[in-house]
């Protein structure tokens, strides 16, 4: 099942994959359950000559307690599905921890413009540059993307980081990962953009820290571009 | 009652509520029609992207260029796709026509209590569906920015090239929404006032509970997202700025109002169905619904619960992240009442004395497909799932998983069951199971591999998903979806076949074919206008079957309690 | 209808119901577009510059005249109560008159502010103000067109005991228009 996952290349997508698999388990063990009792019933309860039909209507407790002490069950599974998400989403999304690396993500239709901070590591200096469509960042370290939209609503999605954001016009957004594996991936758009929604495709590079310092100091060199 | 007299008054603008609730079946089945056909357009260039799509030829450009397909035309598809579906075939063929038809009769009234509002809500639809049709044909097209028109992609015309398109569908829609604003006021104040004596609400058919919830539901959470349309069609004409941040608006609000509409929606789309479910079970089973009170609770519980779920539609949208905890847990709780549901669903079976009529096997397709539906709903209602799984594939899978089943399975079944009431015919069962068969089959081999497309990331409303390395091995994934899709739509065929022809060569249809115990089996097939020649006087509930000591395996609703039986 | 009713409980009228019905939806539509209106308001800045613009004074004035077309409203049920339908004619009249005088007041501050440059696009709480007290006056206008309907039928006589409930119809959906600007008017010029 896992194999249909894009690689899983990020500190806490595995976290992530692993909420999924909770809750494949828990709502898989259901759903055998409750299919089997469908299949079981139609095929011992079909019609056969002399044999009524036994009028139970529900009505009482101890008729009642069959559907709903599996309810109860499934409402204290749900909730323990809810907590387990919950640490999850918190660390994700929430409690975004210092980055060791800043950049400034634009979306437009139909790019994404990066911006770099430079040699100097500061973003808003003179050294800053914006590549269109190329993500690179350094193998291990923590990446601060603050994403905004000039236009219309675009999405961030890193699929092998397991991460997804709304680049919404007027507003700033922040958000983090961590790629643990050097490699080239892929950044796509979620979110109907126009037309070209579908080439909003980018480049994501991770690399190790040397390698991306020296292509930072390339391109601050050369003065940005694509 | 004097009869109306001529053509124009008795087929046409007719206040009969039958005649309305086929007018309704119509519209739903016809534009069912152009639904499919977007479907069909989008799912072949899913699966062969920018290869030549038969059929298509006649299509003019710029939406088609000699059969390969316009990437805006695509997103129009997609958005035409999704609210027809929604909008022009779900509420009309389970609200507006058995709703419309089914709730007088069951209560053992002689029509609605307002005719003329009811006539007046169809032809509301009517041309609402015309305004949306038309907007086919204006300069840029219809709109192109998804059924769920973000801002400010739905705002600008220079973002999508669609100018009065978007204004004609804000306008459709609109209208679609005062058409069952009318048709509520006719479930509420006829379920109300005008029942037959004797039937209390707790002897109500359970489809009425579930039509009269739905149109509570649907009542009370319009009103925000006509307030939001007002505002985007003010932005797009008279240049507000509610919703484009460049001059200080919020995309986010248009957001908040659609989804708080947009998730109470879905329930109004899903009761129907599972009402129609709940009539047929008994009937096959020959006993009594299990816990009747536990699901008209259940059904209320769940309908005030669907107010407050409505953000899990935007985990990823910018909201404030402490938000998306709370919004998890309440998601979460809304399983819990139709998890009682399904399982009362599942005891109603045991015990039984079962038959597999084909009203009976669509019964039976919902409870085994909506079931998937539910579960794949877990998925999405967790935050930190939703983080990767939100637009892609996964999501499209669990929808269809949940409406295509109250809408197909349960709307056919109920077509399926009532046909002879509406139509006096009976429809051919050979025809109907392969219908069935073929739709059971087609419709899981079509969308069960979509959630495996949405696990391998594929996002939605794609033009090409091979423009991405990523995307590319799951291509065989798309072709064997699409194919099963077109298996899926000449499945329709024998049901077409047999609709219109049992119409003309159906043997006749007795008053109570089926041996059902509510009030619309107690009259003809179909019922004369008036529907009761006597009204009628209920003494029990509505599922008095195989009660011990009873003359018959089944005690309709209007015998008197010394017929036999314990009365409910 | 011949079907009669359910013994036990109350019978409330179908009209009665269906207006119940449609006045819950539209307190939703404009509970929506004022939560939104507070929402934004309270979110961002600068709203309170372009607030001070409006004009308060004409807001009262149009307020006084609203609340009086109620009470002129409650008169005109009471005549029909009472079966008196030439003093239910009158009232309606002045309903009407008010509900008119209340439009042209508005028309003439939407003309003051044009003129002087705050058109819907200026800023977001002109997008609002525009909006709130617009969709209002054309609930106003579909009041003193059924109102003034419900005028023609009185002073007409021929089928007014047909006619006649539905003044108390009319009525509540008058007072709802009433009670909308109630909430509009402190939030929109007051606050």
């Amino acid at each position: 099942m896992h194999g249909w996952f894009p690689e899983d290349i990020s500190t806490y997508g595995p976290d992530i994959d692993r909420v999924f698999s909770l809750i494949y388990y828990i709502v898989g063990f259901w759903f055998v359950l409750t299919q089997v009792a469908i299949i079981a019933f139609l095929v011992r309860y079909r019609r056969r000559a002399h044999v009524p039909a036994r009028p139970v209507r529900g009505e009482r407790w101890r008729e009642l307690a069959w559907i709903l002490v599996p309810a109860a069950i499934v409402l204290v599974l749900d909730l323990g599905i809810d907590a387990a998400g919950a640490r999850v989403w918190d660390a994700v999304k929430k409690d975004l921890p210092p980055g060791d690396v800043h950049l400034a993500i634009t979306a437009k239709q139909f790019e994404w413009l990066v911006t770099y901070p430079g040699p100097d590591g500061k973003l808003g200096t003179a050294d800053d540059f914006t590549v269109n469509s190329q993500l690179h960042v350094p193998q291990g370290k923590n990446v601060r993307v603050t994403l905004r939209s000039q236009d219309v609503v675009h999405s961030f999605f890193l699929p092998n980081v397991r991460l997804k954001q709304d680049a919404v016009p007027g507003r700033s957004i922040d958000l983090w990962f961590n790629a643990t594996k050097a490699g080239s991936y892929e950044l796509a758009c979620a979110e109907l953009c126009g037309f070209g929604h579908y080439t909003m495709r980018g480049v994501f590079v991770v690399e190790s820290p040397e390698a991306y310092a020296a292509w930072v100091a390339q391109h601050a060199a050369s003065g940005g571009g694509a | 009652m004097s009869e109306p007299a001529g053509f124009w008054r008795r087929y046409v603008f007719s206040t009969d509520h039958k005649v309305i609730g086929r007018q309704y079946l119509f519209l739903g089945l016809a534009m069912a029609l152009l639904g499919a056909a977007s479907a069909y357009i989008i799912r072949w260039q899913l699966a062969w992207p920018e290869s030549q799509i038969p059929l298509t030829r006649w299509i003019p450009e710029p939406a088609m260029y000699d059969g390969h397909l316009d990437p805006s035309f695509y997103n129009q598809l997609v958005t035409m796709h999704g609210t027809i579906m929604i909008f022009f075939v779900a509420m009309p063929i389970l609200l507006g026509a058995l709703g419309n038809f089914l709730i007088p009769l069951m209560i053992g009234a002689d029509d609605m209590a307002l005719p003329r509002l009811n006539m007046l809500s169809f032809w509301t639809i009517f041309t609402a569906a015309v305004v949306l049709l038309a907007s086919f044909f204006v300069h840029g097209g219809p709109a192109a920015s998804g059924w769920t028109a973000y801002p400010p992609l739905s705002d600008d015309p220079s973002y999508t090239g669609v100018d009065w398109g978007q204004n004609l569908w804000l306008l459709a829609v609109a209208l679609e929404f005062a058409s069952f604003l009318m048709g509520g006021i006719n479930f509420l104040t006829t379920v109300v006032n005008m029942r037959a004596p004797g039937l209390g609400f707790f002897r109500l058919p359970l489809m009425v509970w579930m039509q009269l919830t739905a149109a509570v539901l649907f009542m009370l959470s319009v009103g925000p997202l006509i307030a939001g349309a007002v505002m985007l069609l003010l932005d797009r004409t008279i240049g507000t700025t509610f919703f484009l941040p460049q001059r200080g608006g919020d995309p986010l609000l248009w957001q908040h109002l659609f989804w708080f509409f947009g998730h109470p929606e879905v329930y109004v789309v899903l009761l129907p169905g599972v009402g129609a479910v709940l009539e047929i079970l008994p009937v096959f089973t020959r006993k009594p619904i299990f816990g009747y009170r536990t699901i008209v609770y259940s059904t209320i519980v769940a309908g005030l619960l669907s107010f407050i779920v409505w953000a899990h539609h935007m985990f990823v949208a910018g909201i404030d992240p402490r938000l998306a905890t709370p919004f998890s847990i309440t998601t979460i709780l809304i399983s819990v009442p139709f998890a009682v549901i399904v399982f009362a669903m599942i005891a109603s079976l045991w015990g039984g004395s079962i038959t597999f009529p084909t009203p009976m096997l669509f019964a039976l397709g919902f409870l085994v497909t909506f079931l998937v539906g539910g579960v794949t709903g877990i998925f999405n209602g967790s935050a930190a799932v939703d983080i990767f799984i939100h637009g892609t594939y996964f999501v499209v899978a669990h929808f269809h998983y949940t409406l295509f089943p109250t809408v197909f399975f349960g709307g056919f079944a109920g077509l399926y069951y009532w046909y002879p009431k509406i139509f006096g015919r009976m429809l051919n069962e050979a025809l109907g199971k392969l219908h069935f068969w073929l739709t059971f089959l087609g419709f899981n081999a079509t969308f069960l591999p979509m959630f495996l497309l949405g696990m391998g990331g594929h996002m939605r409303r794609i033009y090409n998903p091979l423009q991405y390395d990523f995307l590319k091995p799951l291509a065989p994934v798309n072709q064997f979806a699409t194919i099963a899709m077109i298996v899926l739509l000449l499945g329709q065929i024998p049901f077409v076949l047999n609709f219109f022809g049992s119409l003309r060569y159906g043997a006749k249809a007795a008053d109570n074919p089926w041996g059902a115990n509510t009030l619309e089996w107690q009259t003809s097939s179909p019922p004369p206008h008036g529907n009761f020649p006597t009204p009628p006087t209920v003494h029990r509930g509505p599922y008095d079957f195989s009660l011990p000591g009873a003359p018959a395996d089944f005690v309709p609703q209007h015998r008197p309690a010394a017929a036999g039986g314990r009365a409910a | 209808m011949t079907t009669a009713a359910v013994a036990a409980g109350e019978r409330i009228p179908s009209g009665k119901l269906a207006v119940w019905w449609f006045l819950a939806s539209e307190i939703m539509t404009f509970g929506g577009l004022l939560a939104a209106f507070v929402l934004c308001r309270f979110a961002g800045g600068g709203w309170e510059d372009q607030a001070a613009h409006v004009n308060a004074w004409i807001a009262a004035v149009n307020t006084l005249i609203l609340l009086t077309s109620s009470l002129s409203m409650v008169e005109a049920h009471r005549a029909v109560e009472d079966g008196s339908r030439g003093r239910a004619a009158t009232f309606l009249l002045i309903t009407v008159l008010l509900g008119l005088t209340f439009l042209g007041v508005k028309g003439f501050e939407y003309s003051r502010e044009l003129a002087h440059g705050f058109t819907p696009s200026t800023a977001p709480f002109w997008s609002f103000y525009y909006g709130l007290t617009g969709l209002h006056a054309l609930h106003v206008l579909a009041g003193v067109v059924a109102n003034a309907a419900l005028w023609i039928a009185a002073l007409r006589g021929r089928g007014w005991a047909q006619v006649a409930p539905r003044v108390e119809y009319a009525g509540l959906y008058w007072h709802f228009v009433d009670v909308v600007w109630i909430f509009l008017f402190p939030l929109v010029y007051l606050s």
